[in-house]
């Protein structure tokens, strides 16, 4: 690991300040960052803390929604009555991720902010176009299994590897930041992460200085949810496909639906393509595969990797049906 | 605060220019202060600095749990963390738990049980299941219980092996392990 500087800050108005240091780097709950530090790909030479500051909050809205605060650990908020009642695919997908140990300590915005797990971003001595701009992808022509079949160009075709990033852009999730000025934004989930194209080292529109503070989420939507997540071992591996859904049925109709997946792309993918197939329609195997057919136009696979494609079509086929199914209840 | 002050200089060869930054932590009940290269992992410094090597290294990447240790009452991998973020935390490791004399009762269970071979994952197995324990108490939710929204968790075998992915053990003791941790949780067997 390079050297570097620490400094704690315990105010939020002086995180901008602290990390407007050529070099410096937010930490947080670090099972992201010091992996990527011990390896090198990360090199901050100073490290500021924010793990301590006061934004571990989970709270109701008014409105009926909830905001979390960005250091809020994965574990507090899959823990959350508020969030297991009202949000139950945030909680099954914060419990898809990780460990046991790694959601103790991981935070929300950092959960946010991790970087891709593609094994040529991890090799140093392999070409990464994210790890070194203009040095080549690897992945393109190595062993792609895992990577993106949709959004992806030839400059990088990574994905992002967060279960609950897809949970919470089903749920239209705003992102809140903090800049030096001391001045709030909100970015919708589903505009806070930038496609590759010829520059995939830069994955979010964070500004320089800018620190997540909290995300909000609306009132859920109507219907049933259910997080689905399909990977090689049955727990603490990162997914293949994985697909959150929410569908409200009202005498066999499907009413109201969202659809987002993950591992597909640089970004939790939300389809709004499926959503409109899926809405007014009847809650049958043939409207699911539809839907499905209509996220997956345009996915492109780049060899190894061309079985997600109808992995990802089956998966919220029958993630579909068993929620549709649970929602219609026993009649 | 007579607790000694461990200097960086102990177990490392620094260079002249790092920084050092002084962090006090309270492992196993006692308070202890050091003075350290900020790149010092949790781990590292119970290992290298306090000389507690009963928390093992194993990848030092988060992927096996040999490093699990109890932070403020929860589980977490050592390695993947500073010791300079944990300023005034308190530390529990595997020497805090018992004495070959007065075992804790989930190192009991592990030897009854037969819950290991080499033994190298067993303290991270369990501090792990210490905190694991506690969050089960605690109502927390898994990803096999089949509705996060029910408070009670019933400890099944899938439950403590899903709550217990996190610590891999290479000789493959899973059996026994899982049976250890039952006995102690008094839970539901499938």
């Amino acid at each position: 690991m390079k050297a570097f500087t620490y400094e704690r800050v315990i105010d939020p108005r002086a995180a901008g300040a602290a990390v407007s240091r050529a070099g410096a780097k937010f930490i947080s709950g670090g099972t992201n960052l010091l992996d990527l530090m011990k390896l090198e790909i990360e090199q901050p030479t100073h490290v500021v803390d924010i793990s301590r500051l006061p934004l571990k909050q989970i709270e109701g809205l008014p409105d009926g929604g909830i905001r979390i605060g960005a250091q809020a650990t994965n574990s507090d908020v899959a823990a959350d009555p508020r969030v297991r009642a009202h949000y139950p695919a945030l909680a099954e997908a914060l419990l898809a991720g990780a460990s046991g140990q790694l959601r103790n300590k991981a935070s929300i915005g950092g959960n946010l902010l991790q970087r891709t797990r593609c094994p040529y971003f991890y090799d140093t001595a392999a070409a990464c176009n994210k790890r070194t701009p203009e040095a080549g992808c690897a992945a393109l022509l190595g062993i792609n299994r895992i990577h993106a079949i949709l959004a992806a160009s030839d400059a990088c075709i990574a994905t992002n590897p967060s279960d609950m990033a897809v949970a919470m852009s089903a749920f239209d999730a705003q992102i809140e930041l903090l800049d030096p000025n001391q001045s709030t934004r909100h970015v919708a989930i589903d505009d806070f992460y930038i496609a590759p194209g010829s520059t995939p080292h830069i994955e979010t529109l964070l500004r320089p200085g800018e620190m997540v503070t909290a995300v909000t989420l609306p009132p859920p939507p109507p219907g049933r949810q259910r997080y689905r997540k399909v990977r090689d071992r049955a727990s603490y591996e990162f997914a293949l496909v994985s697909v959150a859904v929410i569908v409200a049925v009202d005498r066999e109709t499907i009413t109201a639906a969202r659809v987002a997946f993950g591992s597909v792309a640089h970004k939790p993918w939300r389809s709004k393509d499926a959503e409109a197939v899926l809405k007014g329609r009847p809650a049958t195997l043939a409207t699911y595969q539809a839907a499905a057919d209509a996220a997956m136009r345009g996915a492109v696979g780049q060899g190894h990797n061309d079985f997600k494609i109808e992995l990802a079509k089956r998966t919220l086929c029958r993630t579909l049906a068993e929620t549709a199914q649970i929602n219609r209840g026993p009649s | 605060m007579n607790a000694d002050v461990v200097k960086a200089t102990d177990a490392s060869k620094k260079p002249a220019a790092v920084a050092v930054s002084r962090t006090a932590l309270t492992v196993n009940g006692q308070l202890r202060q050091l003075e350290l290269d900020p790149r010092t992992s949790l781990l590292d410094a119970l290992r290298e600095h306090l000389h507690l090597t009963g928390t093992k290294k194993g990848c030092d990447h988060g992927q096996c749990g040999a490093c699990t240790i109890l932070v403020n009452g929860r589980r977490i991998n050592s390695c993947l963390t500073l010791a300079v973020m944990h300023d005034r935390d308190e530390v529990v490791t595997i020497e805090g738990l018992g004495a070959p004399e007065a075992l804790h009762p989930l190192q009991a269970a592990f030897i009854e049980r037969d819950a290991f071979q080499c033994g190298y994952c067993t303290p991270g197995h369990i501090c792990s299941a210490i905190g694991m324990l506690a969050e089960a108490k605690a109502g927390w939710p898994s990803h096999v219980t089949p509705d996060v929204a029910s408070g009670q968790i019933a400890l099944s075998d899938a439950e403590i092996r899903e709550r217990m992915s996190g610590n891999i053990c290479r000789c493959a003791a899973y059996p026994n392990i899982v049976a250890a941790i039952r006995d102690v949780a008094g839970g539901v067997s499938q």
